[in-house]
């Protein structure tokens, strides 16, 4: 195909002719339409026609002009050109990073904790969503706020975000009480990223985020904008329009949308959810930058993995709060330590081998596999090692049992399923 | 209230609308929908013509002129709010430092400023048509300044009207066509109190067309206070109304 005739303007009305075509058949239409007016003037009953055409002229110069963005619809999982270049994690994004933030880290020293919860309920009807929650979250601390389906997360947040009022309790919010009459000096404070993006399709990435810059009343918007999309290494997608990203890419629009105002604490529901794994390594390295710099982040997320790892507390909850800690203490509150023993054969008198000091309990799982319950796995595992070898066992192998965040998860929502029966 | 924040509003609302294809051509058709029928029929009234007749043909395209903006509004403002919720788009917008009251005004002057530029501009074309094409005893009638005054003061304050309400059923509505169809049907009984002056029932006069630019005026400011009031976060992102506190503004 030949090089076009028109292209859509940008701004203002109609089709601009780019080419010599193009202004021919606009210098013939505007001729054409002159002359007709001139002949339909000669009679003034004919003037209602005139208007018609004059009319029917603006309505289609005012429909198709205007810049022409993607169609949400038709682009929702059209992958982006550029998804291979991914990654958050560069030089140039942790500057921006580090830019963007700048003020925070200079205020988020203090031993107060930036947000303290005591016995928040919230209620809709008779369904209790929240029940008497209470916990703190340090400055600079990334908490991981987990449960189930239906758990109270999202209501939680929304509650601290100042969405929605609690029933009961109370709560200070980057350092003021959860009241109505804070409510706009609260969210000046915190930002929130839901879990949908909530992108305007229709407008520029580079639009959405001057939306909220303005709503934010920042100082200097357009080199914050930068920084944003610098941190999420957005900054050639500036002007794209967000209906054409993939999801993955507008999810890191909502995420520089978050750091725009330079928060005290960052809200982050589901942030990975739906995402390859890919984009939900982008979205772990901005939280680990963040981290890096100070900023405090509520994580809600169904991935205990991703708890796990980036999280410096985690609480997990199941309408009320079930338990809260560093994965490692939830781990040791909830599981005793065990070794587990792999022999060649079976032991010809396991009670004998086992009954040495720092070992409490024994069961065998088939007839080679042995668990232990111990005291402590650093003190027992030579001395087993030892009353095996003096057996004359032949040892396959001896290690600690590892409890992960998603087996003290599962115990804890097992019991609330259990007692629910 | 600041400034900044709507202005933000205001800007982000009209860019959509830039790039809405259905609310342009909308905002484009209706007009001359409304249009068509009474400027055939005023530009064929000779000047043998009796009063009544010219009355009743300039009560109508009156009328006409006084329906686009009341029409037109209802297409932006019953999507503000509701279509905002339904795209996603509304949640991360509260958890902004915007206050409902700005979030409104921005929406409403977003909505306002297109519609009564086409609402002037059709009227401009059939002032310009009547001028050049119609009889002179319509002539008379049209450029009757207290009728043009009118005219000219209750478009903006009618599309106000039409933009609170379409705003205010946009907060309780669960679908943007339930909104569209029901503020245009809720816009529209205000019509009555303009065609008084429209027919010439009451005779048109310049204290009474301010008098009645006022009492629209209140009305349109009453209408924000409510439709603020009436625009709770909670519900809107929950559907649950707040049984105790209301959420933060």
């Amino acid at each position: 195909m030949g090089r076009p005739w028109f292209r859509r303007r940008r701004v203002g009305l109609g089709w601009q002719p780019i080419a010599w075509q193009g202004w021919l058949v606009s210098a013939v239409a505007v001729a054409l339409v002159t002359g007709t007016v001139a002949i339909l003037h000669s009679s003034p009953a004919r003037v209602p026609i005139v208007i018609l055409i004059v009319a029917l002229y603006a309505v289609v110069a005012l429909a198709t002009g205007g810049s022409k963005p993607a169609e949400p619809a038709a682009l929702e999982d059209r992958p982006s050109e550029d998804e291979s270049e991914t990654g958050v994690g560069g030089p140039e994004q942790r500057q921006a990073l580090r830019t963007l933030t700048s003020g925070r880290a200079a205020t988020s020293s203090t031993d107060e904790p930036v947000l303290a919860v005591e016995h928040l309920t919230k209620r809709f009807g008779e369904r209790v969503a929240v029940d008497d929650v209470s916990f703190s979250v340090a400055a600079g601390e990334v908490f991981g706020f987990l449960g189930p389906n239906g758990a109270g997360k999202t209501t939680t947040v929304r509650v601290l975000a100042t969405l929605i009022a609690p029933t009961s309790g109370t709560a200070r919010v980057a350092g003021l009480p959860l009241d109505p009459a804070n409510g706009v000096e609260i969210r000046k404070r915190i930002s929130v990223m839901t879990e949908n993006p909530g992108l305007y399709l229709r407008l520029t990435v580079a639009e959405n985020l001057e939306f909220f810059a303005g709503l934010y009343e920042l100082a200097k918007p357009k080199a914050r904008l930068e920084q944003a999309l610098a941190a999420v290494n957005l900054a050639g997608r500036a002007n794209d329009p967000c209906g054409s990203l993939s999801k993955g890419l507008r999810q890191r629009v909502a995420l520089a949308r978050t750091l725009l105002s330079d928060p005290a604490i960052v809200f982050l529901d589901e942030p990975t959810s739906g995402l390859d794994p890919v984009a939900s390594r982008d979205v772990h390295e901005l939280i680990d930058g963040l981290r890096d710099r100070g900023v405090t982040v509520f994580l809600t997320t169904h991935r205990l993995e991703e708890a796990e790892r980036l999280c410096d507390r985690v609480a997990i909850l199941n309408t009320s709060l079930r338990t809260i800690g560093r994965p490692d203490e939830l781990r040791d509150r909830l599981f005793t330590k065990s070794l587990v023993v792999h022999t060649v054969a079976p032991l010809a008198a396991p009670e004998a081998v086992f009954a040495v000091a720092g070992v409490d309990g024994w069961r065998a799982d088939d007839p080679t596999h042995y668990v232990l319950t111990v005291s402590d796995a650093r003190t027992a595992a030579p001395a087993v090692t030892r009353a095996l070898v003096a057996a004359g066992a032949d040892l396959l192998s001896l290690a600690e049992l590892q409890h992960s965040l998603e087996d003290v998860y599962l115990e804890l929502v097992d019991e609330d399923a259990e007692a629910a029966r | 209230m600041s400034g900044r924040r709507i202005i933000s509003v205001v800007r982000k609302e009209v860019r959509e609308f830039r790039r809405n294809r259905f609310v342009i051509v909308t905002m484009g058709v209706l007009p001359l929908v409304f249009l068509i029928t009474p400027a055939i029929t005023i530009f064929r009234i000779p000047d043998s013509a009796s009063g009544a007749q010219v009355k009743a043909a300039v009560g109508v395209i009156s009328l006409l002129m006084l329906i686009i903006p009341v029409v037109i509004p209802p297409v932006i403002a019953a999507y503000s709010v509701v279509g905002e919720r339904d795209q996603g788009t509304l949640e991360p917008v509260l958890t902004a430092p915007v206050r409902a009251s700005e979030l409104l005004l921005g929406k409403a002057i977003a909505a306002f400023l297109p519609s009564v530029a086409v609402s002037y501009l059709i009227y401009l074309v059939v002032l310009a048509g009547v001028h050049f094409g119609a009889a002179h005893v319509v002539r008379t009638v049209i450029f009757h300044p207290p009728q043009l005054l009118a005219q000219i003061l209750f478009t903006p304050l009618l599309a106000l009207w039409s933009i609170w309400v379409g705003i205010g059923i946009s907060t309780r509505a669960s679908d943007v066509r339930v909104a569209q169809q029901l503020s245009t049907v809720a816009s529209l009984p205000l019509l009555g109190f303009t065609s008084l002056l429209s027919f010439q029932l009451v005779k048109p006069s310049v204290p009474i067309a301010i008098g009645l630019a006022l009492a629209l005026l209140a009305a349109d400011i009453v209408a924000w206070r409510i439709v603020s009031r009436l625009f709770n976060r909670e519900r809107l992102v929950t559907g649950h109304s707040p049984t105790e506190a209301s959420a933060a503004e």
